[in-house]
C-alpha cells in the first residue's frame, strides 16, 4: 500500500485554496482594494497617527503645544508603583474597567452560545430562524438613549422590579442597588452585547457538519458529551470572536457605564471623555494609547487560543 | 497485512428486518422491509437515489427508528436501542472525521465516551491504526490526510468498537477513480478478514458486482430483486431491475418484455429477429458497441467483435439464443 505517496499531495493541496484565490492578474486586486483602502487610510489610520502624535504633546489650560513630551503618560502613571494607598488612580480605573468586561463577557459568552445552539440546532425552519434572529436585534431597534431611560421605570426605587419585589413580600423596602450601579451597567452591557456573542457563535456552529453530530451519537456520545467535545470545540472560534466584540466594547465605553453607573463607576473610557472635556486632549490620547494597546494585547492572547483566519 | 483480531472466529453480524417501514410524514421512504443477512455477509444496498437504501441503513444503525417492525442483530432485538449499544458502527459518507482531533484521538473517540483511561484508549487506537497502516499518521489532522488516507481512518474508528456489523454509506463516492478500484479491495478483504457482516450502501452496480456476496436490489421504499451479484446480473426479474443493473438489452415483445445480455445479443440480417436501425459504432478495445434503436425510439446496445462494416442508418436484425431469454415482469 501507498500510504506515504498519498500524502505527499497533502500540503499542495491545502496551499490550493490560497493559490486559487490570488490569481495571477497583475495590478487589478489592487485596484480593486483601493477605494477601501482610501477609506480606511483616511479614517482610520489617519487620526490613529494623530491621535499617537497628540499624546506626546504639552498642554496648558488653555492650549496644546506642539512637543515630544512623556509628561502625559508619566503624569498617568504617577504613583502607581505605591500600592499602600491601594495604588493610582490609573489602575484602579483599568482594574475596574477588566473587572466590568470579565462580568459581562462571564454572562454574555455563556448566554450568547445557549441563544445561537437554540437558533442553529433546535430551530428546524429557515423562516422561524430568521425571524427569532431579527427578534435578537430588538434592543438595537430603540436609540441608546430612549433603550437607557426605559431601565429607570423598571428598575428605579419605585419601579415595577422594587413594586413587585415590595408586593411579593420578598423584601422590606426599596432595593438601591437596581439602579445607578455595577449591577444595572452589567445588565444593560448583557442586553446590548449578547448580540454579538450570538452572531459569531451561530455561524460557527452552522458550518458544524451535521453528520460529526451523528458520527459522535454513533460512537456511543451522550448529549452532554457531543457538546462538550465536538460542538463546543468546533464553535471555539466564534466564540472567541464574540468574547473579542464583547471585551472591546465594553473596553471603549464611557455612555452607558456613566448613565447606568450613575456617574459613580470609574472606567477608561470615562477618564478619556472627562480629559476631553477639559481640552486636555494630549492627556485623553495618551490614556486612548495605552488603552489600544491594552486591547490590542488582549485580542492577541484570544487569537492563540483559536485560528481565527479560517473563520473569515 | 496482519490482523491482531482474532480472524478465525465464528462470523458474526446476522441481520434481519421484519416488517420494517419509515415514514417520514406523508412519505413513505420504507415499505415493510424483510431482509434477512447471513452472519459474516457483504451486503450491498443497491438502487437510485431516493429508494430506501440510506434508510435501511440508518434504521439499522440506529439514527432512525421504524415507524413500524423490528430489526434483529445475532437474533437481539435491537429496534429500540441507541446507536453505540446495539454491535453496529456507521462508516459516514465523507466519513465525517472529527476535524479538531488527530487520527489517533479521532479512533480513539468512542473509547473516550466509554470512559476508557487515557493510556488504553490510546493503545488501542494504535492498534487499529497499524490494522488499517496508517499509524505513521497518527499525531495528523484530517485536513492533512488525502481522501484514501480519511477513509482508513473512518474504518478504524468504527472498527474500535469491535463491531458484529458495519455499515457502510457510499464509502467510495468520495475518492477519485483510480482509488476507488483499490479501496473496494481493501473492504472486501477487511470484511473477509474479520467475519463480520458489512453493509454497503451504494448507487454503483459496479460496486455491488464486485463486491458483494448479497446484492439488494431497491426502488422505491421496497426489495426489487435480491440474490448473489450472478443471479441478479444473469436474471434480472424486472424491467427495473434489467435496465439499472445494465448490460441487458429490454426487448418490449407482444408476450411481455424480456431481457436479453448485450453480449449475447446478436445481429442478424435484416428481416430475421427484432428490426433495428444502427446509430453508431464504438470501439472498446476488447470489441466493439453497437448501439441501436427500433422504431419506437428504444435504445439497445450489442457488444460484438467486429464492426463488420456496420454503418449508422443501416436497418437490421436483433436475435438471441431462446436459453439467453429472461422474461420481465413489470412490477417487483
Amino acid at each position: 500500500m501507498t500510504a506515504q505517496a498519498e500524502s505527499v499531495a497533502v500540503p499542495a493541496a491545502q496551499a490550493a485554496p490560497v493559490a486559487a484565490a490570488a490569481p495571477p492578474a497583475g495590478r487589478a486586486p489592487l485596484w480593486q482594494a483601493t477605494p477601501l483602502g482610501l477609506v480606511l487610510l483616511l479614517f482610520f489610520i489617519l487620526p490613529l497617527i494623530a491621535t499617537a502624535v497628540v499624546s506626546f504633546w504639552d498642554y496648558t489650560e488653555y492650549s496644546l503645544v506642539p512637543d515630544l513630551t512623556l509628561r502625559n503618560y508619566r503624569e498617568m502613571f504617577e504613583g502607581c508603583a505605591d500600592f499602600s494607598s491601594g495604588g493610582c488612580t490609573t489602575l484602579r480605573t483599568y482594574l475596574s474597567t477588566f473587572r466590568l468586561c470579565a462580568e459581562v463577557a462571564l454572562v454574555t459568552v455563556p448566554l450568547g452560545f445557549l441563544v445561537a445552539y437554540f437558533l442553529a440546532f433546535h430551530v428546524r425552519g429557515e423562516g422561524v430562524r430568521m425571524a427569532l434572529f431579527l427578534l435578537c436585534t430588538a434592543p438595537f431597534l430603540t436609540s441608546n438613549v430612549i433603550r437607557m431611560i426605559s431601565w429607570i421605570p423598571l428598575l428605579g426605587r419605585e419601579g415595577a422590579v422594587n413594586q413587585a419585589l415590595l408586593a411579593l413580600r420578598v423584601v422590606d423596602q426599596p432595593q438601591d442597588w437596581l439602579l445607578f450601579s455595577e449591577f444595572s451597567v452589567v445588565l444593560a452591557f448583557i442586553h446590548l452585547y449578547t448580540l454579538f456573542v450570538v452572531v459569531p457563535v451561530f455561524n460557527s456552529l452552522m458550518r458544524i457538519d451535521r453528520r460529526l453530530i451523528e458520527a459522535a451519537r454513533d460512537a456511543g456520545a451522550s448529549g452532554w458529551q457531543i457538546l462538550w467535545h465536538v460542538v463546543i470545540p468546533l464553535a471555539k472560534p466564534g466564540i472567541v470572536i464574540g468574547a473579542i466584540f464583547v471585551i472591546v466594547l465594553v473596553m471603549g465605553d464611557f455612555v452607558t457605564i456613566g448613565v447606568m453607573g450613575g456617574q459613580q463607576i470609574a472606567s477608561v473610557g470615562k477618564v478619556i471623555q472627562v480629559q476631553m472635556s477639559y481640552l486636555q486632549f494630549p492627556a485623553a490620547a495618551a490614556q486612548a494609547m495605552v488603552l489600544l494597546a491594552l486591547v490590542l494585547l488582549m485580542i492577541a492572547v484570544l487569537t492563540k487560543l483559536v485560528d481565527i483566519r479560517r473563520e473569515l | 497485512m496482519k490482523l491482531s483480531v482474532a480472524t478465525l472466529q465464528r462470523p458474526r453480524g446476522a441481520v434481519e428486518f421484519i416488517g420494517a417501514s419509515k415514514r417520514f410524514g406523508a412519505a413513505t421512504a420504507l415499505e415493510a422491509l424483510d431482509l434477512r443477512i447471513a452472519a459474516g455477509t457483504y451486503c450491498c444496498l443497491l438502487g437510485p437515489s431516493g429508494c430506501g437504501k440510506t434508510t435501511t441503513l440508518r434504521l439499522l444503525a440506529g439514527h432512525e427508528t421504524p415507524s413500524d417492525g423490528d430489526i434483529l442483530l445475532d437474533n437481539q432485538n435491537i429496534t429500540l436501542l441507541p446507536p453505540a449499544r446495539r454491535g453496529t458502527a456507521m462508516m459516514f459518507q465523507s466519513y465525517a472525521l472529527f476535524p479538531h482531533l488527530s487520527c489517533l484521538d479521532n479512533v480513539a473517540f468512542s473509547l473516550r465516551m466509554k470512559g476508557v483511561a487515557k493510556a488504553e484508549r490510546h493503545a488501542r487506537a494504535m492498534e487499529m491504526l497499524r490494522l488499517v497502516e496508517m499509524a505513521a499518521y497518527a499525531a495528523r489532522l484530517p485536513a492533512q490526510l488525502s481522501g484514501g488516507q480519511q477513509q482508513r481512518v473512518a474504518l478504524a474508528r468504527a472498527l474500535v468498537t469491535n463491531p458484529a456489523a458495519l455499515l457502510l454509506d457510499e464509502p467510495l463516492s468520495a475518492l477519485d477513480p483510480f482509488l476507488r478500484g483499490r479501496v473496494r479491495a481493501e473492504l472486501k478483504r477487511f470484511q473477509r478478514e474479520l467475519g463480520i457482516t458489512f453493509v454497503h450502501v451504494t448507487h454503483s452496480q459496479d460496486e455491488a458486482m464486485a463486491l458483494a456476496d448479497l446484492v439488494v436490489l431497491m426502488r422505491a421504499g421496497r426489495i426489487e430483486q435480491m440474490g448473489t451479484p450472478f443471479e441478479v446480473f444473469d436474471s434480472p426479474r424486472t424491467i427495473f431491475a434489467a435496465r439499472f443493473i445494465g448490460g441487458h438489452n429490454v426487448f418490449p415483445l407482444e408476450g411481455g418484455a424480456v431481457a436479453v445480455r448485450t453480449d449475447r445479443t446478436r445481429i442478424a440480417l435484416m428481416g430475421q429477429g427484432y428490426p433495428a436501425t444502427v446509430r453508431g459504432v464504438e470501439y472498446m478495445g476488447t470489441g466493439f458497441a453497437v448501439t441501436l434503436a427500433d422504431a419506437a425510439g428504444e435504445e439497445f446496445i450489442v457488444l460484438r467483435e467486429t464492426a463488420d462494416g456496420l454503418a449508422p442508418g443501416e436497418t437490421v436484425g436483433l436475435s438471441w439464443d431462446e436459453r439467453d431469454l429472461r422474461p420481465l415482469a413489470a412490477e417487483a
